[in-house]
């Protein structure tokens, strides 16, 4: 399974509509980085409002995939984090400190779009 | 209500199938959807410790109930199993940040704290047993 990656002038949008399974979230993980090399983006939102479970591994995934777009120059942003998945993540003690979020895609826009020009 | 569910995991997939039962459940007997996501996250670090550790193994899923003066108390008990390895040092997977296998060490304590119940029966050499309940409160 292929999470598809879209392309909004330099910016990459991408939207988890799949119960993420392992393989699916590492494939992801290399899709998005090609992608970002190809397209040359500067930004990056990762919308996770019908993703339902983030386990560690899948937390692992998803800050990694963050701390390797920076290193190529993109920037990515999280939205959409739904209440019970932040919920279980702290308690799991999980901190995705680094990781830049928004509640939604369009703030997740604005938020890019301020990193980018600040 | 489906009482028990077993669900064998030997693959990734086997991970994603022992998830979606355990949430089934859940739905079933009643839990928020917050104790769904933990419910399910819990299964899910279970499931692949048993994929990475242990190769292969079964998840168990069941409602339990327990009588109380006040009334029936409605939890849902997971267990893991294999015949794998087993755990050498139990007090060292159950700290936060420990890992053999490069992740972020969160799985085993962070079962705990999502549950209710936890127990862990491991022999070095003849497998593990993790049997956990969430009470639905």
């Amino acid at each position: 399974m292929r999470i598809p990656i879209l392309k909004l002038h330099d910016y990459l949008l991408i939207s988890v509509q799949v119960e993420l399974d392992d393989q699916t979230a590492l494939q992801f993980q290399e899709d998005l980085l090609n992608k970002i090399h190809q397209e040359g983006s500067s930004g990056v939102v990762i919308d996770l409002t019908s993703v339902e479970m983030i386990d560690s591994f899948i937390a692992k995934v998803l800050g990694d995939v963050v701390e390797m777009s920076n290193l190529m120059g993109a920037k990515v942003v999280l939205t959409g984090i739904q209440p019970a998945v932040a919920i279980t993540l702290i308690d799991m003690g999980i901190m995705l400190d680094e990781v830049p979020t928004a509640l939604d895609l369009e703030q997740g826009l604005d938020k890019l779009q301020q990193e980018l020009e600040g | 209500m489906s009482v028990q569910s077993n669900v064998e995991v030997r693959t990734e997939w086997g991970i994603v199938s022992a998830r979606q039962a355990g949430r089934n459940l859940a739905k079933e007997i009643g839990f928020s959807s917050v104790d769904q996501a933990r419910i399910t996250t819990a299964i899910s670090e279970l499931a692949r410790n048993i994929y990475l550790y242990a190769e292969k193994g079964e998840i168990i899923i069941e409602a339990v109930e327990e009588i109380h003066s006040t009334g029936v108390k409605h939890g849902i008990k997971i267990t893991a199993k294999d015949k794998g390895p087993g755990i050498k040092n139990i007090r060292q997977v159950m700290e936060d940040g420990f890992t053999t296998s490069g992740g972020l060490g969160a799985g085993l304590p962070g079962v705990k704290r999502l549950m209710d119940e936890f127990d862990i029966d491991s022999v070095a050499g003849e497998g593990t047993e993790i049997t956990t309940i969430k009470w639905n409160s």
